[in-house]
C-alpha cells in the first residue's frame, strides 16, 4: 500500500456540514449513502458558554471517514485530490502522510483532527 | 491564471468530459459552479469539480455532485404530454409529440389572442431558475402578453430589495466585495478584505444568493474577516469564534437597523465627509434614528442593548459589507428595512470602496436584453398589465403583473377574465412563490387551458396542467450563466451540453422555436425570433448567445466556451467617476443624484420618506386577544445544502439528508407543550395549518419556532385531492394573502404567529379555510376571536372584488390611508433586475 502512513487532516472549525464529503465520497465508493457511507459528519453541541454572551458558542460538525474510506488511492495514483478533498465547500479537508499532517495540525492551531482509517 | 482553452475532451475509455458552469434546472441560482460531466455511452458517469474555476476552484455543493442520478432519475419527465382538462387532478398524461405539442399550444394562444385579448394570458415564472432570464420574452414576446407573473405575495423576493435600490441608491444590485470580479480574486491589488461581512437575513452558505458563492465567506474569515449575523436563530456561521450576533425576533429588522443607526448617530461615528458630499435628507435621517434608542429597539427586537452597541461600533468601520438577505423582502416593513440597511453603509462610507458594497453599473447582456422585449408589445396592450396603475413603486421598476392583485383577478375575473395560464418553471402550490397556496390552486382550475415546463410531476403540473412541456437538466443544454441576473455581473460563464435524455426543450429554446411558429411581429415590424439562424438547436442556440455577447463584449458563445470563465473586473467608486448615472455626471441614478437616505419617491407615492419600524401585524403583540391561543412567533424559509427550495425532494442520495421537514423548538418550549425530538407537531394560526417533526435546539428563542418551507411529499399519491402531499406540511397556507407593504412590496412570510400541539402522525390534516384579512374578516371575527379593530386595511381601495364584500360585511377593517398615487411625471425609473 504506498498510502500505509498517509490520513486525512480536518481543520474542523471550518466545517459548515454542507455534506459534500459524504456525497463525493459515495460517488467515489459507489456504496449506499446511508447504509455503508465512507465518510460521515457528526456534531458536537451546540453549547452556549456564557449565558450573558450572545457570541459564546461551542458549536461544531466533525467529519469522520468510515472503515470503508481507501483515501482515494486510484485518485492519487492519476494525481488527483481525494474527491472529499478535493471538493470541500470549506476547504477544510488536507490530506498526506501523517508526520506532515502533524506538522500542518500545529501550523493550523486548535480545532483540527488528524484520521487515519 | 486563464483556463484552459479546450472545454471538450475525449478518454482514453471513449468517454467524453464536457466542461461547464452550474445553474439550473433542476434549481439553483446563478452561481456558476465549475465542473467537467463525463459521458459514456448517453449516460453521465462523473462529476468533478473544475479546479480552474476561479470561484468555486474545484468546489462543489451535494446538489451538483448528485447529477448523474438527478439526469437519470425515473422521476424525470423526458416526453411532452398532455391531459384532457376534465382529467385535471387525475394522472391521465398521454405522451405526444413536439410537432402536436407545437399545434395544440399555438393554436390556443392564437385562439385567445383573437377571442379574448393576448391580456388574457398569463405567464408564472419561479424563483432563481435560469427561468428568471427567459419567462419575460415568453411572456413579452413570444406570446405578446403583458402579464408575467412572479407570484409570491407581495414579490417577496428579490425585487423589492432591486426596487429599493433603484429609489435609494440609484445603481445596479449591491452586493458583498468577495473579489469574484477578478481572476487573481483576493490577491488583486485593488480588492481590500472585509473587516466584517454583515449577513443580515441570509445564511449565504447554504443559499448562495444571486450568484454570492456562500462559502466564499469562509474563504475570508480565513483571511481574517469576522461574519455579524442578523437573525432569529443563532446559526452556526455565527457561532464561530469572535463573529457576532444579533438574534432578534422575526420581522423586527428595522427596528434594529434604526437602532445601529442610533448608536452610530450619538456616538458620532458617522462618515461625514461622505455624507455631506453624497447624500441627500441627513437631517431628517438623523433625527428619525435618534427616537429608535437601543433601550426602545432591544425592547421590541429583544436583542440585549449592549449587543446592539457592539454591533454598531462594528459596523461603523471600514470595510464592512453586508450582505442583505431575502428577510429583507419577506416583511410588509421591508421597505424600511432595505432602506436602513442601503444607508447604513452610505453614512458609514462603505459604498462601492473595496472590500464594501460592491454596486452594479445599469443592467447589461441576458438581463437588459429580458426587459427590452418589451418592445413587441404595443403600448395600450401594456397598459392592462394587472396591477400597474395601482402599485407604482412595483410596476416602475418591475415589469410584472402585481402578485397579490393577480390572485384577486383570478379569483373574480375583474377587471378581466385570464383564459390561460403558462407555468414557467414554477410550482408555486408547494410554495415557495405564494402565500395562501389553496387560493391560488382554487384560481388556477378557472383558467380554460394551463401549459406547464418543469423537470419532473409537480403538485402543480398534476392539479392544472393541460400540456407538460419537459425541460432539460443544467447538464443538458447550452447557455450563459450571467450573476445577479445581470444587474451586477461578477462572471459570465458558459453552459455547455454534455448529453440530452428524452425530447426535452429548454427554456430559450422554447422561446425560440414558439416565437418563430407564432412568428410575431412587434409594433416595430420586427420578430425578436426569426433572427437566430438555423433550425436545430445546435444552430439557433449558440447564434442566440452570441447575440447577444458579441456588441457588449465583443466575442461570440464559441469563445466563451473557450475562455470558460468571463470576469469583466470592477471599477470601485463609480459615484465619483460618472459610472452609475445616465447623463455620465458624478453622483447616483436617483431623482436627487445622491443616496437618498431620505426618499423623494417614497415620499411621492404617500409612504413615509423614512425608514420606521412597523410591528408585525400577526403577532402576540398587534393581536393581544390571540397572545393566549397563538403565543409563539413563526420563522420559516431557511434554505438547506441537499434542495432548493421545493425541488430535489425526489432524488434519495439528496433526500437522505432530510427526510421529512423539521420544525426548531427550543427545549423548554417543547416542554411546555409535551413535545419530544422527532414528535409530529401540528402549526396554526388564523390563516392555517401544517405538519412537521420536532427538532429540539437551544439555538432559537423560546418564543420563536423555526419552520421548513416547500415541502411536499413524490413518493406520496399524486392525484387529487392529495397531491403528493402538498398540503400536509404547506407553511405558506398560514401567511395571508394581501397584508403586504404600503408600497406593494413584502409579505409576513417570515414573521406570523402561531400555536403548536403534538399529534401522531404526518397523516389527519384538516385544511383551514385561507380567510381574506378584508373579504372573509366577518369570518375571521366569528370563528378566530380576531378583534378587528387591529386588523388593518391598506389595500381595499384598488383591490378587484373587495368594495362589494366590505358592503355587506359587519366587521370592517381600520382603513389605513395608503396615499398610493401614480408616478412622477418625466421620470423613468425603469429597473432591469
Amino acid at each position: 500500500m504506498a498510502y500505509e502512513n498517509y490520513g486525512l487532516l480536518f481543520d474542523y472549525k471550518y466545517c459548515s456540514n454542507c455534506h459534500t464529503c459524504e456525497v463525493a465520497c459515495k460517488y467515489h465508493l459507489k456504496t449506499d449513502l446511508a447504509k455503508k457511507p465512507g465518510i460521515v459528519v457528526l456534531e458536537k453541541g451546540p453549547y452556549h458558554l456564557d449565558e450573558d454572551d450572545p457570541d459564546a458558542w461551542d458549536w461544531d460538525y466533525i467529519p469522520v471517514p468510515t472503515a470503508l474510506c481507501d483515501l482515494c488511492a486510484d485518485r492519487l495514483d492519476a494525481g488527483k485530490k481525494p474527491s472529499c478533498v478535493h471538493h470541500c465547500l470549506a476547504f477544510c479537508i488536507e490530506y498526506g502522510p501523517i508526520d506532515e499532517l502533524a506538522k500542518r495540525a500545529q501550523e493550523i492551531g486548535h480545532k483540527v483532527s488528524i484520521i487515519r482509517p | 491564471m486563464a483556463m484552459s482553452r479546450e472545454w471538450k475532451k475525449e478518454n482514453p475509455d471513449g468517454s467524453v468530459s464536457v466542461r461547464t458552469t452550474c445553474w439550473s434546472p433542476p434549481g439553483d441560482h446563478p452561481v456558476g459552479c465549475g465542473m467537467w460531466l463525463t459521458v459514456k455511452d448517453g449516460k453521465l458517469i462523473d462529476v468533478e469539480g473544475d479546479e480552474e474555476h476561479a470561484i468555486t476552484q474545484g468546489r462543489l455543493c451535494i446538489r451538483a455532485l448528485d447529477f448523474p442520478e438527478i439526469v437519470h432519475s425515473p422521476s424525470r419527465i423526458v416526453y411532452p404530454m398532455k391531459r384532457d382538462p376534465s382529467d385535471r387532478g387525475k394522472d391521465k398524461w398521454e405522451r405526444i409529440s413536439w410537432d402536436e405539442t407545437f399545434d395544440l399550444v399555438c393554436g390556443k394562444v392564437n385562439y385567445f389572442k383573437e377571442t379574448y385579448g393576448a391580456e388574457s394570458i398569463l405567464v408564472f415564472g419561479g424563483t432563481g431558475r435560469e427561468a428568471c432570464i427567459y419567462y419575460y420574452p415568453l411572456a413579452f414576446s413570444t406570446l405578446q402578453t403583458p402579464n408575467v407573473c412572479y407570484a409570491q405575495s407581495g414579490w417577496s423576493c428579490y425585487g423589492p430589495r432591486c426596487s429599493i435600490t433603484d429609489y435609494i441608491l440609484g445603481a445596479g444590485y449591491p452586493e458583498i466585495d468577495f473579489a469574484g470580479y477578478f481572476e487573481d480574486r483576493y490577491d488583486n491589488p485593488e480588492f481590500e478584505l472585509p473587516k466584517y461581512v454583515v449577513c443580515w437575513g441570509k445564511m449565504p452558505l447554504a443559499s448562495n444568493g444571486d450568484g454570492l458563492f456562500g462559502h466564499a465567506l469562509i474563504d475570508m474569515m480565513k483571511l481574517g474577516s469576522k461574519i455579524i449575523m442578523i437573525d432569529p436563530r443563532i446559526t452556526w456561521l455565527g457561532a464561530r469564534e469572535g463573529n457576532m450576533n444579533l438574534q432578534i425576533k422575526p420581522g423586527t429588522d428595522a427596528a434594529i437597523g434604526l437602532g445601529i443607526a442610533n448608536v452610530i448617530v450619538t456616538e458620532n461615528l458617522q462618515d461625514q465627509e461622505w455624507i455631506d458630499k453624497w447624500c441627500f435628507g441627513w437631517d431628517e435621517f438623523k433625527e428619525r434614528v435618534l427616537q429608535y434608542t437601543p433601550e426602545l429597539v432591544s425592547e421590541v427586537t429583544w436583542a440585549p442593548v449592549e449587543q446592539i452597541k457592539k454591533v454598531a461600533r462594528a459596523m461603523a468601520e471600514k470595510p464592512v459589507s453586508i450582505a442583505w438577505g431575502l428577510a429583507v423582502d419577506q416583511s410588509p416593513n421591508g421597505t424600511q428595512v432595505g432602506h436602513i440597511t442601503i444607508a447604513l453603509q452610505a453614512i458609514t462610507g462603505n459604498i462601492d470602496i473595496p472590500g464594501g458594497l460592491c454596486v452594479g453599473p445599469p443592467s447589461s447582456l441576458l438581463g437588459k436584453w429580458r426587459m427590452e422585449t418589451r418592445k413587441d408589445l404595443a403600448p395600450d396592450l401594456w397598459d392592462k398589465r394587472l396591477g400597474s396603475s395601482e402599485y407604482p413603486a412595483l410596476s416602475n421598476a418591475m415589469a410584472t403583473t402585481h402578485p397579490d392583485y393577480t390572485l384577486d383577478v383570478l379569483e373574480t375575473g375583474e377587471p378581466y377574465e385570464i383564459k390561460m395560464l403558462w407555468f414557467n418553471s414554477s410550482n408555486l402550490l408547494a410554495p415557495t412563490c405564494s402565500a395562501a397556496p389553496i387560493r391560488w390552486h382554487d384560481a388556477f382550475l378557472k383558467a380554460e387551458f394551463v401549459v406547464v415546463q418543469d423537470l419532473v410531476m409537480t403538485p402543480t403540473a398534476m392539479a392544472c396542467g393541460d400540456v407538460f412541456l419537459p425541460l432539460p437538466t443544467v447538464c443538458e443544454h447550452d447557455a450563459i450563466v450571467i450573476t445577479h441576473y445581470g444587474r451586477n455581473t461578477v462572471f459570465l460563464g458558459a453552459m455547455n451540453e454534455a448529453l440530452r435524455v428524452g425530447e426535452t426543450k429548454s427554456d430559450v429554446e422554447i422561446c425560440i422555436e414558439f416565437g418563430k411558429r407564432l412568428n410575431n411581429a412587434g409594433p416595430d415590424g420586427t420578430s425578436t425570433w426569426n433572427v437566430f439562424e438555423g433550425d436545430t438547436r445546435d444552430k439557433f442556440v449558440p447564434d442566440f448567445f452570441s447575440k447577444q455577447t458579441e456588441p457588449e463584449l465583443g466575442f461570440d458563445f464559441d469563445e466563451l466556451r473557450r475562455i470558460g470563465l468571463y470576469q469583466p473586473g470592477f471599477t470601485y467608486r463609480k459615484y465619483e467617476k460618472g459610472l452609475l448615472r445616465f447623463d455620465g455626471e458624478p453622483g447616483f441614478n436617483t431623482v436627487t443624484g445622491l443616496v437618498e437616505l431620505y426618499s423623494t419617491l417614497f415620499d411621492a407615492w404617500g409612504e413615509d420618506p423614512l425608514p420606521y419600524f412597523e410591528e408585525p401585524r400577526w403577532s402576540p403583540v398587534s393581536h393581544p386577544e390571540l397572545a393566549d391561543k397563538y403565543p409563539l412567533m413563526m420563522c420559516t424559509g431557511a434554505r438547506e445544502y441537499n434542495t432548493f427550495h421545493s425541488e430535489h425532494r425526489m432524488f434519495p442520495n439528496l433526500r437522505h439528508f432530510r427526510e421529512y421537514p423539521d420544525i426548531e423548538i427550543h427545549p423548554d418550549t417543547a416542554a411546555a407543550y409535551g413535545i419530544q425530538e422527532g414528535d409530529w407537531v401540528e402549526v396554526e394560526n388564523p390563516f392555517g395549518r401544517a405538519r412537521q417533526k420536532a427538532t429540539l435546539v437551544v439555538t432559537i428563542d423560546p418564543r420563536v419556532v423555526h419552520t421548513r418551507h416547500g415541502w411536499w411529499y413524490p413518493e406520496q399519491d399524486g392525484e387529487e385531492p392529495n397531491l403528493f402531499g402538498v398540503w400536509k406540511s404547506n407553511i405558506n397556507n398560514l401567511v395571508p394573502h394581501f397584508d403586504i407593504g404600503r408600497l406593494g412590496f413584502g409579505a409576513p412570510m417570515k414573521s406570523v404567529f402561531c400555536s403548536i400541539k403534538k399529534v401522531d402522525d404526518l397523516h389527519g390534516l384538516k385544511v383551514k379555510k385561507s380567510y381574506d384579512i378584508i373579504k372573509d374578516l366577518d369570518e375571521l371575527v366569528a370563528d378566530e376571536g380576531v378583534d378587528p379593530a387591529r386588523v388593518l386595511d391598506y389595500h381595499s381601495t384598488h383591490r378587484p372584488g373587495v368594495a362589494a364584500a366590505l358592503e355587506t360585511q359587519k366587521n370592517k377593517p381600520t382603513y389605513v390611508a395608503d396615499g398610493v398615487i401614480p408616478a412622477p411625471s418625466g421620470l423613468s425609473l425603469e429597473v432591469q433586475y
